[in-house]
């Protein structure tokens, strides 16, 4: 017999409640604002605290600055020589351990994103100063690839010791002439985490790279795609999308990208802004420089992806471009209806819970709904909180220390390239129609009555959900995988995929609702009781005849 | 080509690492620390560190690997992290109530000089750690050394909790170095076989290779617990395997309490075995049981069932030091030439240990310490081989050059079964030359062209 649990009360306060229980009363008064209970508001949703410091002892989900930097941000780009200024680990680490697919097979094409380069910094380094052991490093990666940028981070002792990495980096561009060094302080102490270092790549992405190449691409209908890093070959699905309906992609920040993308990204007419937490700030800048506007675009769920691929025509305003639009979306739903419906049989009632990220938690929400599943829990990483609560609360941030600490670039007008793509009364045309630029919600409205919003989830409350909700399937790192799959509850890495992919797009929804089919129908957890385990009496004995 | 811009053409580098094969110091403390019974491993610097070591743990292990962290922000790093760790201590031992929390530091709270020492004495004062709870410490810069430098610091660091009773217990330690939970394990057996009593630290079985069980213990059952390593100076001796990984707290227990010890090598393939029986043997002063004899017969049979293959097939290699070691040795033994040798952590007496047992070797050997991967495809480029033998990173080399692979060493991010099967004692080193063997006949029905492809090799 197996023994029956007491049913647990599903009661999101009380959960709360026990999940604070055993804190320190200082750590218990910090995690309460986290932790939000979500409530349908008149016209508001209600306050979460976001991006604030990790408690030092607490086994935190989040990475570092350098990791957010280095990692996230340029690691899918394929032709920039990355050196890591710094002992040899966080190099290490950051070595082929995201799942970012590029295509490099062109002819001639570079890709040095199968290595690591560092300076592995030694002891009389960090007592002497490393930067001419960086100089130096510069220069050998110079000679032996002929490289057309090469970048530097910093790691932590870095900027305790005081390298000054920025004047080596100029000093060697200046030296090279043909070859663009820039670096990046991205120390991992810098901010609370990995959402800092994205802030300082793309500044300095922004800063040294874009607009460096004025030619106007060829194609129709440009746009950049912000905030994609192809994970599992995501941007190629949405490439081949984009493709099919005639839309130009000129730039994706950074997914499957090269040097010469980033530097024509200010040629395009509009930027879609994929992860909202990573770069909504370039599209600001993008378009204070350029006049390119924004939008929020989202590719993760099928629906979703029809309706940001009308979004983009609506822009365009261009009834060829609609038509090739509404042409696509017709050939590609069928498929991805059968394969919904089937999955949807087996999945439909089903609970899930997502922690990951900084807008990944929002959407693959909509691919859960898509096949009957409900979200009893989710949270961000690293989000602030206009990822939760929608862009109206950032004028209301609060500016903390810490994101003091993170350089905000003044930008102007580009006195020769500043083009409006558009003008006020066209922009006011378009809103009128219902296209709504520089606006994101968040993801507290989109999230059912009761349901637990939690910001920098860790192992301990984790452990307290899965207990308490026992949810069908659980979403977050690798770091949380297998302390939640040793709980019978399967577990789906959204920041890498494990593996599989891609799940943008529309053969992406099928592949994603696949795969969730696939773990929550599983049979294995089933196994986890041996036939005596699960009946232990030893009742009758065997007589053999 | 995935490495298309590594050329054949070696130019020397003084400053620039590209594609290493060594990690840093905190990862070998991580590990080391998991060994320990009820105990949770501490990153005394900004959470980044912590958050790669534990990535890297699990994607080796695919177990759940608990850390902290002290969660450095600018603050700390300027004023040092004395309030960090006082408060990580404390929130630690209310929320996750492990017996022992296993301090490391890192680069940045080295480079502040934060002194744990100090620290940790203020924290018991204080009344931060719980009666009858531990907290152990080893520094770990990894601008010194590498992981296996971080694995070496921390063993000694639990030596901090060794109290002499006055009285020998008849019992053995036995350091087994940077090994697989599997391999720890196997240690146990054979001990238990020839008939020794031993406490080994660390001791990661039962502890990364658990079950599925629908339980989730975050301080499973295995590891040494902090009564085995309290009374390690009653010990009779001390084994330590591997100089790099295991000879420091050796000698430090017996500096301490004049425990004596002998350094021998890793107990991979059939000559390390043997030398680590028969010192069992002699310590304890046992007789080997025929079990022991069988299962080294098995493994002399193997080698010489199958030695056409093995003979002069040329190897190149990559890791760390003290396998290195007793797996050059032991492809040497079947007459395998290991042609190109490299680790990434620094130490000329591994250059010179390697060119001793590649002596007289019908090729020309290249051996180097504080090198990295990039060299080793160079030199394999000019030098072809058979076969490589190295951690996962190797297989970019192995795809591009078409070479086969067997995986070996830290980390392995793509297969599994370093978790489960040993490749230490008579019977690991049967399950390397099978993995060996694997690999290369595989290779030769793959290029054998149809008129020599044979059904009985
Ligand atoms: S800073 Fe030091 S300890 Fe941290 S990951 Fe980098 S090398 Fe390792
Ligand atoms: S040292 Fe700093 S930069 Fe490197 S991994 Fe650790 S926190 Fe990140």
């Amino acid at each position: 017999m197996t023994t029956k649990r007491k049913p647990v009360p599903l009661n999101p306060a009380e959960i709360k409640a026990e999940m604070l229980k055993r804190y320190p009363p200082k750590v218990a008064r910090r995690r309460d604002k986290q932790i939000m209970i979500n409530e349908a508001l008149a016209n508001d949703t209600p306050e979460i605290t976001a991006n604030v410091r990790t408690i030092p002892g607490i086994i935190s989900m989040r990475g570092c600055t350098y990791a957010g930097c280095k990692g996230v941000i340029l690691g899918p780009t394929r032709d920039i020589v990355n050196i890591t200024h710094g002992p040899i680990g966080c190099g290490f680490y950051s070595w082929l351990t995201r799942r970012n697919q590029t295509d490099a097979s062109g002819a001639g094409d570079a890709n040095y994103m199968t290595y690591c380069f560092s300076t592995d910094m030694q002891d009389k380094d960090i007592i002497f100063g490393g930067e001419k052991k960086l100089e130096q490093a510069i220069q050998e990666a110079y000679d032996l690839f002929h490289p057309k940028a090469i970048a530097v981070f910093a790691t932590c002792p870095v900027g305790l010791i005081g390298d000054d990495i920025h004047a080596v980096a100029k000093r060697m561009k200046e030296k090279f002439g043909d070859c663009n060094v820039f670096a990046f302080s991205c120390e991992g102490y810098k901010g609370v985490s990995q959402s800092a270092g994205h802030h300082i790549a793309n500044n300095q992405i922004f800063r040294h790279v874009v607009g460096e190449k004025d030619e106007k691409r060829p194609g129709g209908f440009q746009i950049n795609l912000l905030g994609e890093y192809n994970i599992g070959g995501d941007g190629f699905e949405i490439d081949r999308i984009l493709k099919r309906c005639g839309i130009t992609n000129i730039a994706t920040f950074s997914g499957n990208s090269t040097y010469d993308q980033f530097a024509s990204a200010h040629t395009a007419d509009l930027n879609c802004v994929m992860c909202h937490r990573s770069i909504n700030y370039v599209a600001d800048m993008l378009e204070t420089r350029y006049g390119i506007p924004w939008v929020k675009v989202n590719f993760i769920g099928a629906g979703a992806t029809a309706k940001s691929l009308r979004k983009i025509a609506a822009y365009f305003e261009n009834p060829e471009l609609s038509g090739q639009v509404e042409a696509l979306i017709a050939e590609e739903m069928p498929a991805v209806e059968a394969a919904r419906k089937d999955v949807h049989a087996r999945t439909g009632g089903k609970t899930a819970m997502l922690f990951v990220g900084g807008s990944r938690a929002h959407h693959y929400q909509e691919l859960f709904k898509e096949i009957g599943m409900k979200t009893l829990s989710a949270g961000y990483e690293f989000a602030h909180r206009d990822d939760y609560e929608g862009r109206r609360v950032i004028p209301h941030l609060k500016v903390d220390a810490d994101s003091r600490n993170i350089e905000e670039l003044v930008v102007e007008p580009d006195p020769e390239r500043f083009q409006p793509r558009i003008d006020g009364d066209r922009q006011k045309s378009l809103e009128a129609k219902g296209l709504t630029f520089k606006d994101y919600e968040g993801m507290v409205p989109d999230m059912a009555a009761g349901t637990l919003v939690i910001d920098d989830l860790n192992q301990y409350e984790a452990e307290k959900l899965v207990r308490a909700f026992k949810p069908d399937i659980f979403c977050a790192g690798i770091k949380e995988k297998f302390s939640i799959q040793k709980l019978g509850v399967p577990m789906k890495q959204l920041h890498s995929y494990d593996s599989g992919g891609p799940y943008a797009g529309f053969r992406g929804a099928i592949n994603f609702y696949r795969e969730i089919d696939r773990m929550v129908n599983s049979k294995v957890w089933g196994y986890m009781k041996a036939p005596w385990q699960e009946n232990p009496e030893l009742s009758a004995t065997y007589v053999w005849e | 080509m995935l490495l298309r811009h590594t050329s054949a053409e070696i130019t020397e580098r003084k400053a620039l690492t590209i594609n290493p094969a060594k990690t840093c110091q905190p990862i070998g403390a991580m590990y080391a620390a998991l060994g320990v019974h009820g105990c949770l491993p501490h990153s005394h610097g900004s959470q980044g560190c912590c958050a790669y070591h534990r990535s890297a743990l699990t994607r080796h292990y695919k177990e759940p690997i608990s850390a902290a962290t002290s969660s450095f922000t600018e603050g700390a790093s300027v004023f040092g992290g004395q309030a960090n760790l006082l408060a990580a201590i404390e929130n630690i031992f209310a929320v996750y109530e492990p017996e022992v929390i296993a301090v490391h530091t890192t680069c940045l709270s080295e480079t502040i000089g934060d002194d744990l020492p100090q620290i940790t004495e203020k924290a018991r004062r204080s009344g931060k750690i719980p009666e009858g709870r531990h907290v152990l410490y080893a520094s770990t810069p990894s601008y010194v050394g590498s992981h296996v430098t971080g694995f070496s610091n921390m063993v000694k660091g639990m030596l901090a909790v060794a109290e002499p009773t006055g009285t020998k217990n008849g019992r053995v330690n036995i350091i087994p170095g940077w090994v697989e939970p599997a391999d720890m394990e196997e240690i146990k057996r054979l001990a238990a076989l020839v008939g020794v009593d031993i406490t080994l630290f660390p001791d990661t079985s039962g502890v990364l290779n658990g079950p599925l069980s629908g339980e989730f213990h975050m301080f499973p059952e295995g590891g040494v617990t902090i009564k085995q390593l309290k009374s390690t100076p009653d010990s009779i001796g001390t084994l330590a395997l591997g100089e790099w990984c295991s000879a420091d707290a050796a000698r430090h227990l017996d500096s301490l309490f004049k425990v004596p010890c002998r350094v021998l090598e890793m107990p991979y393939g059939l000559k390390a075995t043997d030398r680590f029986i028969d010192a069992l043997r002699k310590i304890a002063g046992v007789p080997v049981p025929e079990e022991v004899n069988l299962e080294r017969g098995q493994l002399v049979d193997l080698i010489s069932d199958m030695h056409q293959y093995f003979y002069h097939k040329k190897v190149a290699l990559v890791g760390d030091p003290d396998p290195l070691i007793a797996l050059v040795e032991f492809l040497a033994t079947v007459d395998m030439c290991p042609v190109h040798v490299l680790t990434g952590t620094p130490g000329k007496r591994f250059e010179k240990k390697i060119k001793q047992l590649t002596a007289g070797m019908p090729f020309n050997v290249n051996v180097r310490s504080s090198a990295d991967m990039f060299l080793l495809h160079q030199w394999i480029k000019n030098e072809p081989v058979d076969l490589i033998i190295g951690n996962s990173y190797c297989k970019y080399i192995a795809r591009d050059e078409d070479i086969p692979l067997v995986r070996f060493g830290f980390p392995i991010l793509d297969r599994v079964g370093h978790q489960y099967f040993p490749t230490v004692g008579y019977k690991g080193g049967i399950r390397l030359l099978e993995k060996v063997l694997g690999a290369l006949l595989d290779r030769k029905d793959r290029d054998d062209s149809e008129q020599s492809f044979e059904l009985v090799l």
